[in-house]
């Protein structure tokens, strides 16, 4: 009987293998929106794009769901931000995959914010000062310029991993920083005017945004990384912020709004909601709306 | 030059062929992988160039700033997310890809990740936990129950883990006890590169049968373990042996997995053998129902065999005995696990539904006062099962509250020294048919991702006779060191 059992799982096990689909486009597992976005411009139809997370979903504190170890068993190539932005799941996800290729250090596997220069790497680090990183703050994507550096390297890795479509990754990567350059040139001049505006932030992930676009940030609401305000710090941002009071409070989508509006109704400032990833807001369809939906929100608030 | 031996020649074509396949992932496509690597090559050195360009950049920023808003927070720290109910940190990752360039080396940089939890409760009981039995299972060795009164320091767990190489990764637990013990949880290695969905861990590990055995007491939803556990597995079931699993490669997640241990840990025990104490079969399913829910289902079978087993019971004139079981104890289990959370973010609200549906037969002999009169007996139980259901919901950010329910069935064994009539059936009392059961509620509040303070209250209704046990219990988890990774 127990011979029977056998040879009926390994028949069904076959069955399985050989049910698959012929080698079709590259699979490619993204951690977030924004990455996946960039693989559709980069990789056309060339690749089979999943997206690890949702726009309303904080990165960090996502579950290593079996659906996604599932994912990540049959991926070719994985797609992450790094500098510890997915540390609570993605190395349980590379782990069970039984993978070999998309282990850290192969091919299969790239980090973006590694290839960018990161700001506000701590000098020293204790959990004392909250949820910080260790390598910086990893919220590389709202600078377009860092957009232009991940995407060459990110080209680069495409055709590394899928050598036989190089020419067609390298054709996708020539025309994508073309129309990049040209984007950015023009978010830069439509931006001018927010240049030295004074923003309140609710959590340290627009910290390239304001760098890029010159935005004075003059606080946060969370009084340190990852630690929710209490009522006695919002009170004394209350009156900080009465003395020198910002333009704008900025707001992502997947942000709680509730201190955000608290804050905004005592100081009189309206809250900014940005779309932070592609699908933050109907308008942000992929990596140029979501810049172009970013600044068009900025200065419409900024007014 | 020697002249090759037509083996030498074989040999080196051989070794050639190897180097060849291995420098050529695909064969006809050498110039374009060439080509892609240069192109990776010069990409590579683009970026440096930019990043350090950069960087002088910020450092000139840095020159000529000016001091930030008075009150503004220092921008020294980075944030990440706010944290939501947090999973305490499971078996710390491997590290990732070195990344930072131009730094000198440091013999410290290769050191392992290592994390420590520290936990601790203060336990009002209002029956002596030194009576605490579950009515009508067998005891484990290790004992049962809520543990001591008043003040306990917990487990201590200190995880040590990293990448050996590009093959194997390996993981440490050790629990340092309350008692001045030391327990080695885990020690386990785990391929990396067996590819096709494989993956095979090997040495002490706790079993992947059921949900909850694999997850670590710091990332238990409520302070103990269900009865089940307690009365299946002593808490939880660890293998000294090897495990297998492999994923198929599906959308889907479809898991199976094999064991094969010494049997060492409850419901087996050390034997003097070279056979296998303790095989297991295990299959999980998973998969996600839109964007907010997520499951997982699993079905397991445990088999262990155990030797001269010995539990403490009383005889028919209440002095206390040493008795002993041999043979072989057969485990079904069935579990099911569902989470939800608005857009699958916990940060603010996550449901937890789970439970578990346990049964077990054991086969073999019993012997009654081992240390005295030492009779033995067949012995077989009849079907024993329990179950327990779980809901655990995170209410508001960093608040979650539980409720779970116990319930177990022993049946009526049947004991050849009793049906013999040798001994009357109140000789084993620990044996008599029992239904223990158990009502548990729990609020937890977690500052961070990194500590917890949790009360819990039990209405236990496990002794014989569903004598009522009223348990409260604070309880505190830290962790501390590098931010681990946790399981679904």
């Amino acid at each position: 009987m127990l011979r029977n059992l056998r040879l009926s799982i390994a028949g069904a096990l076959l069955a399985l293998l050989t049910a698959l689909p012929a080698h079709a486009a590259l699979k490619v597992l993204a951690t977030t929106p924004d990455w996946a976005s960039l693989l559709s411009e980069l990789g056309g139809d060339k690749v089979n794009v999943y997206t690890a997370t949702s726009p309303f979903q904080d990165v960090h504190r996502v579950d290593a769901k079996p659906s996604l170890v599932a994912r990540a068993r049959s991926a070719d190539l994985v797609v992450a931000t790094g500098a510890d932005l997915e540390i609570g799941w993605l190395p349980v996800l590379l782990q069970d995959s039984g993978n070999t290729k998309i282990q850290p250090g192969n091919a299969g596997y790239f980090e973006a914010a590694p290839l960018v220069h990161l700001l506000e790497v701590p000098s020293a680090v204790d959990r004392s000062m909250g949820d910080i990183h260790p390598l910086g703050n990893p919220h590389v994507t709202l600078d377009p310029r860092n957009i232009a550096t991940i995407a060459k390297a990110l080209a680069a890795r495409l055709a590394q991993v899928d050598a036989a479509n190089a020419a067609y990754y390298a054709a996708r990567s020539d025309d994508f920083q073309k129309r990049w350059a040209a984007a950015t040139a023009k978010w830069e001049s439509d931006a001018a005017p927010l240049r030295g505006v004074p923003v309140v932030v609710i959590h340290r992930d627009q910290v390239y945004l304001c760098n890029w676009l010159g935005l004075k940030e003059l606080a946060a609401i969370e009084p340190k990384p990852g630690v929710p305000p209490s009522a006695g710090y919002l009170g004394e941002l209350v009156t900080k912020l009465s003395a020198t009071p910002p333009k704008i409070i900025l707001r992502n989508a997947y942000n709680d709004p509730k201190a955000a509006e608290w804050l905004a109704e005592r100081i009189h400032v309206p809250v900014v909601l940005l779309p932070y990833t592609v699908g933050g807001t109907p308008e942000a369809k992929d990596l140029f709306s979501l810049f172009d939906d970013t600044i068009k929100r900025l200065l419409a608030g900024a007014k | 030059m020697a002249k090759l031996t037509p083996f030498t020649r074989a040999f080196a074509a051989a070794v050639l062929g190897l180097l060849w396949s291995g420098a050529a992932p695909a064969a006809g496509d050498d110039l374009a992988t060439l080509k892609a690597e240069l192109e990776a090559l010069k990409s590579d050195y683009n970026n440096r160039v930019q990043a350090l360009e950069q960087r002088i950049k910020a450092l000139e920023n840095v020159a000529n700033a000016a001091p930030t808003a008075p009150g503004a927070p220092p921008l020294t720290a980075a944030p990440a997310a706010a944290p939501g109910p947090p999973a305490f940190p499971e078996a710390a990752p491997p590290a990732p890809p070195p990344t930072a360039a131009g730094k000198s080396s440091n013999a410290t940089a290769f050191n392992p990740a290592i994390s420590m939890i520290i936990t601790g409760n203060y336990n009002d009981l209002s029956l002596d936990p030194a009576t605490y039995r579950i009515a009508g299972f067998m005891p484990p060795p290790e004992g049962e129950g809520p543990g001591d009164r008043s003040f306990n320091l917990g487990e201590s767990e200190l995880t040590v883990s990293a990448n050996v190489d590009p093959y194997f990764f390996a993981n440490v637990t050790a629990a340092i006890q309350g008692d001045n013990s030391i327990d080695v949880e885990e020690a386990y290695f785990k391929t990396l590169a067996l590819n096709h969905g494989f993956t095979l861990k090997g040495g002490r590990f706790f079993s992947g049968t059921g949900y909850l055995n694999e997850v670590h007491s710091h990332n238990w939803d409520f302070v103990d373990q269900p009865l089940v556990y307690q009365a299946f597995f002593a808490g939880q079931l660890a293998q000294d042996g090897v495990q297998l699993r492999w994923l198929a490669p599906t959308d889907y997640f479809i898991e199976l997995g094999a064991e094969a241990g010494s049997g060492r840990s409850f419901p087996g025990t050390q034997r003097n053998s070279n056979a296998l104490g303790s095989t297991a079969l295990f299959a999980h399913m998973g998969g996600d129902i839109g964007d907010s829910t997520s499951w997982r289902v699993g079905v397991s079978w445990l088999q262990a065999h155990s030797s001269d087993r010995a539990y403490q019971d009383t005889d028919q004139s209440g002095t206390p005995v040493t008795d002993a079981f041999s043979g072989t104890t057969r485990t079904w289990i069935v579990d099911g696990t569902l989470k939800w959370a608005p857009h699958g973010d916990p940060t603010h609200h996550q449901l937890k539904l789970q439970g578990e549906y346990m049964h077990r037969t054991d086969d073999g002999q019993l012997a009654f006062d081992v240390t005295g009169l030492n009779l033995a007996g067949p012995y077989s139980s009849s079907s024993q099962s329990g179950w327990y259901l779980q809901a655990v919901y995170e209410f508001i950010q960093r608040w979650r509250a539980g409720l779970r329910y116990d319930s177990m069935n022993s049946g009526t064994p049947s004991i050849g020294l009793v049906s013999t009539g040798v001994l009357p059936a109140a000789a084993f009392p620990a044996l008599l048919p029992g239904t223990p059961r158990r009502t548990t509620v729990m609020v937890d509040w977690s500052l961070s991702e990194f500590s917890r303070l949790r009360a819990q209250y039990a209405w236990d209704e496990a002794r014989a006779g569903h004598e009522l046990d009223r348990q409260l219990f604070l309880q505190y988890i830290f962790a501390i060191g590098a931010h681990g990774a946790h399981k679904f």
